[in-house]
């Protein structure tokens, strides 16, 4: 068969299309290059990440040779957002880390130890931190994060319904809550409740255990340790709250305005974080100004514990440009960036001089937060302890819907917690044998 | 011979795309499951183990694997079904030689197939909310009480394959139209001859005439439902109870949130052999249906 | 029953049927003109008592839909463009050119055609990764630049097209690549429109695959940033009404312009395949 042109030639053209093809893919592939021009990547998580870019507008007047990109993670995608950033290495130059998670982030080794920035800063001075705070970013004697806020959780209660049904102060053990529950439930009838433990979160349930005496896990975190009695002491006391309607089995987004129906009355009891103290300022009507307060977490004896909550500011290592992410996060730690915070979105300042400065001291809201602080815990330090916590907000689902017992919720829990450390045990043990 | 090469040439980019990233990876994917590929493996290839079938006996354990099989088989069983009834319903009504403006209907029932599954996700998820969504005003003029369709765990799954009805029907309407059109004339005068009536006509002459179709689009709408993912991420985040975690959520959660990479890979491959399975017995029922 | 009866039966249930599919999509575009709160009422509004622009403004000013809608339109647009390419040309080989293995090759890309794309997700994430292309286009593109679909599609087609016309052209001498340039493209346009649409609107619409891929924000397609915005303004449904049109409304418009090839498409693969 004549064939004049060789279809060598001929498939040339064609990889010529297929090679442009390939320089479209670069050349769009382009911007995901770090270079030192690029900007300084921040990345923030939830309502911090919408104010962030404020924030950091003063830095850049004051640094203009420091560009800075702001990104805002969602609160409930954050966690698996950062692990794939991760995997991908994509993960920014400085972001804010729950503080539970930086036991995790040091044992990918994705953390820049900050000793060294630390001893060398004016700015970020150890110790006007409160210690319990700071000390939660440590792990095996090293820094790896500065705190940025605290975050603990606590009652905001209905001053005038518990009024109502003749109580002047709010409980200080678990007895006293619980007649003041009952109370309350017999004088809201069956349309409305005591209390609002949202089945989403996993905080309320925490924090239970946490205020009794025996660790989470353990064995050096090689193990779950939930089916001892303490924690089921705490997990039946959650339980009584739905089976006796104190609280409607019910997730935040359920509730569709937490604010709202906290003002008609709807719940009585909310156990939650600092930044709603602007949020109920912001919403409630002018009439119930009065009507509502803080208080520190009833114990099961008296006054208990609560989470060592909070995010830290952290560097990447796989972040090229130390030295501006330090210098950021040096002037997000100033108490005037901290106060403007707390203004912004009322997140509590982790030192004491930005305690001292701020209009905190003034409000009453924040004072149960203040006495908190005093007395709170950190969670087991361990890299799977985000998962741990999912799993246990499951089994406090699966409890209060009656799915499963007290007991054998936590012995099924036990059993997943330790095949989730599974992976650790034998790490630990590889460690060990090698010494 | 020189056109010999040039096939190759033709067929070499396609070829070359479809190796490096379809099949390496499926079989990839295979040997992934038999490690306990992790965070830790992630960080440090040293703390990588060959596990073998470990990890599809863990599977065959763990409580929430068979509960996101039981969901997925259930939103199969219930969705399957009641898609292919509609379309077959609509594509008759359609069809039908006394329906008026038929390719203005065509086109609005085939309209929910184009949208995008995460917008329509979110836009459902508002029809359907307990308190102000339209299919709770609707149910109230029959005296129905408002139904928490997506925080009661029973009627999550059910609100879930609402949704996924709706958007699909249309795709297998068009292809059922296409063989209804095919089937002849004479088949539907013969019977009438025969004093065939209306149903008897359906279930004699269509039926039979759309047997191999409807096979076919039974297994295309199958698989596509063991597939779901993006409708749960969207309304209900495999909630309440995780009734409506789905087998690939799961292993979306495993692998991409928790990063048990070698755990996600026997989730993929389990569904995937499910999967086979699955359409091989259909079309065997199928064909000795045919030959009897 | 009478003709008469049957068409008024007929015919209802026809509108009946119509007015239930497009319900979802009428509210969703009448809820996206209310403010703020105006659709959390009982009973539900069905229309705005003051039609507004806020959300689309709120959506394009505050949380970047501009950004959002180019990365989509860019990302499935390359994806279109090279699958053209790349499937033609397979598809044309399979069809009309003669190569060792070819069958055996075929054979094997149709038994590939029952194994879901998930099953490749894991170690897909490994290979870009190794490549650098983690949260970049390219890294999105990836899994739909080809597809075994699209080359059966075209490959179909192609059976149809006479061999003679080849065959004359080649003893006119003209090479293969000249061939398929000048020959075999214009005869296949027609499915080079349907393959273009299917893939544009597969693309536009993919979830899973972006979702995990692309980790930078800016980077991120329409239904990534709406999945991610629903989650946090879960009251906001007038807003959220707003994005899915933004969503929506160009593949319906692209659907409605195109349908014939698309649904050309659909009949291709599902009656024949």
């Amino acid at each position: 068969m004549p064939i004049r042109h060789s279809p060598v030639v001929a498939v040339t053209r064609r990889t010529a299309i297929a090679g442009l093809a390939g320089t479209l893919i670069a050349a769009s592939s382009g911007c995901a290059r770090r270079t030192p021009h690029d900007p300084l990547r921040l990345w923030a998580i939830g309502r911090e990440g919408d104010i962030a870019a404020q924030l950091v507008d003063a830095f850049v007047a004051r640094n203009p040779h420091i560009a800075v990109e702001v990104q805002k993670m969602p609160v409930t995608a954050a966690h698996e957002k950062l692990l794939t950033a991760y995997a991908g290495d994509t993960l920014p130059d400085v972001c804010t880390l729950g503080n539970t998670w930086v036991p995790e982030f040091q044992a990918l080794n994705a953390l820049q130890p900050l000793d060294e920035l630390i001893a060398g800063s004016s700015t970020v001075d150890v110790r006007d931190y409160f210690s319990g705070i700071f000390e939660s970013n440590r792990v095996d004697g090293v820094i790896y994060g500065v705190p940025w806020y605290v975050d603990t959780r606590l009652l905001y209660y209905r001053r005038d319904i518990l009024q109502q049904v003749g109580f002047g102060a709010p409980p200080r053990s678990w007895d006293e809550w619980a007649t003041m529950m009952a109370a309350i439930k017999r004088q809201v009838g069956p349309q409305r409740y005591s209390a609002l433990l949202p089945l989403n979160e996993y905080e309320p349930l925490v924090v239970l255990g946490l205020q009794t005496p025996t660790e989470f896990l353990r064995d050096g975190g090689r193990y779950g340790n939930f089916s001892n009695p303490d924690f089921r002491r705490a997990l039946k006391f959650y339980n009584d709250m739905f089976l006796k309607g104190w609280a409607p089995r019910a997730s935040n987004t359920q509730i569709s305005n937490v604010w709202d129906e906290f003002g008609n009355g709807y719940f009585s009891f909310y156990i939650s974080g600092p930044w709603n103290i602007a949020e109920f300022k912001k919403r409630l009507p002018a009439k119930l100004k009065d009507a509502w307060m803080t208080a520190p977490m009833p114990g099961p004896d008296g006054p208990g514990m609560s989470s060592a909550g909070g995010a830290s500011l952290v560097i990447f290592k796989a972040s090229q440009r130390t030295a501006d992410a330090w210098k950021l996060i040096e002037y997000l730690s100033e108490p005037a960036t901290q106060q403007r915070l707390y203004q912004l979105i009322g997140n509590m300042p982790p030192r004491r001089a930005t305690w001292q400065t701020s209009d905190l001291v003034q409000s009453p809201y924040a004072l149960a937060f203040h006495e908190q602080l005093e007395r709170v815990r950190s969670p087991p330090k361990v890299p799977e302890w985000e998962r741990i916590a999912q799993e246990l907000r499951l089994m406090g689902e699966r409890v209060v819907m009656q799915r499963v017992t007290v007991e054998q919720g936590t012995a099924q829990l036990d059993a997943k917690v330790n095949e989730i450390l599974t992976k650790r045990r034998w790490l630990l043990a590889r460690k060990s044998g090698a010494k | 011979m020189n056109r010999s090469h040039a096939g190759w040439w033709f067929a070499a980019p396609s070829l070359l795309v479809l190796a490096l990233f379809f099949f390496v990876p499926v079989l990839a994917a295979f040997a992934m499951s038999l490690t306990d590929f992790d965070l830790y493996a992630l960080t440090d290839l040293d703390n990588l183990r060959f596990v073998g079938f470990e990890n599809y006996g863990a599977l065959l354990r763990e409580p929430l694997f068979w509960k996101s099989l039981g969901n997925t088989f259930y939103f199969v069983l219930l969705g399957v079904p009641l898609s292919l009834g509609l379309s077959l319903g609509a594509a008759m009504l359609v069809n039908s030689r006394v329906a008026r403006w038929r390719n203005f209907f065509r086109t609005v029932y085939f309209a929910p197939v184009v949208t995008t599954l995460v917008a329509v996700a979110v836009v459902w998820r508002y029809i359907l909310h307990t308190r102000y969504g339209f299919l709770n005003y609707m149910l109230s003029w029959f005296g129905i009480d408002g139904i928490d369709w997506q925080g009661d765990p029973h009627w999550a799954m059910p609100s879930i394959v609402l949704l996924a009805v709706w958007k699909n029907f249309g795709y297998n309407m068009i292809i059922l139209l296409a063989a209804l059109q095919g089937i002849p004339e004479d088949l539907y005068e013969a019977a009438r001859i025969d004093g065939a009536t209306g149903w008897q006509l359906f279930r004699h002459v269509t039926l039979p005439s759309l047997a191999p179709v409807l096979t076919l689009v039974s297994i295309l709408t199958m698989t596509g439902y063991f597939q779901l993912f993006a409708e749960p991420y969207v309304m209900t985040e495999g909630g309440p109870l995780q009734s409506t975690l789905s087998v690939l959520y799961f292993m979306f959660e495993e692998g991409f949130k928790w990063w048990s990479l070698g755990r996600a890979s026997a989730v993929a491959f389990l569904l995937f052999v499910l999967m086979f399975a699955i359409t091989l017995l259909q079309l065997r029922l199928t064909r000795r249906e045919v030959r009897q | 029953m009478t003709r008469r009866s049957r068409t008024i039966v007929v015919n209802s249930l026809l509108v009946i049927g119509a007015v239930f599919t497009a319900f979802p999509l009428l509210w969703m575009v009448s809820v996206s003109f209310m403010p703020t709160g105006a659709a959390s009422h009982f009973p539900p509004p069905l229309l705005p008592d003051h039609p507004t622009l806020a959300n689309y403004r709120e959506l394009f000013a505050n949380h970047s839909a501009g950004r959002y809608m180019a990365n989509s339109a860019l990302i499935a647009t390359l994806a279109t463009c090279i699958s053209i390419v790349l499937n033609t040309m397979a598809g044309y080989a399979f069809a009309k050119l003669r190569f060792a293995g070819r069958e055996r090759i075929f054979g094997l890309l149709l038994g590939a055609l029952v194994i879901p794309a998930q099953v490749t997700m894991i170690p897909l994430f490994a290979i870009v990764k190794s490549l650098g292309l983690v949260s970049t286009y390219a890294g999105a593109i990836i899994p739909t630049m080809t597809s075994i679909f699209g080359i059966f599609l075209v490959r179909q087609y192609t059976l149809a097209l006479p061999d003679e016309l080849l065959e004359a052209a080649r003893i006119d001498g003209a090479g293969e690549a000249r061939i398929f340039v000048s020959i075999v493209m214009p005869l296949l346009q027609p499915i080079i429109v349907t393959l273009a649409i299917l893939t544009f609107l597969a693309t536009w619409n993919d979830f899973m695959w972006p979702l995990i891929v692309l980790t930078d924000q800016k980077l991120h397609t329409l239904p990534v940033a709406l999945a991610g915005l629903s989650r946090e303004h879960v009251q906001d449904n007038e807003l959220m009404m707003a994005g899915s049109v933004i969503t929506i409304v160009p593949v319906l418009i692209l659907f409605l312009a195109m349908q014939r090839y698309y649904i050309a498409g659909i009949l291709a693969g599902g009656v024949k395949g």
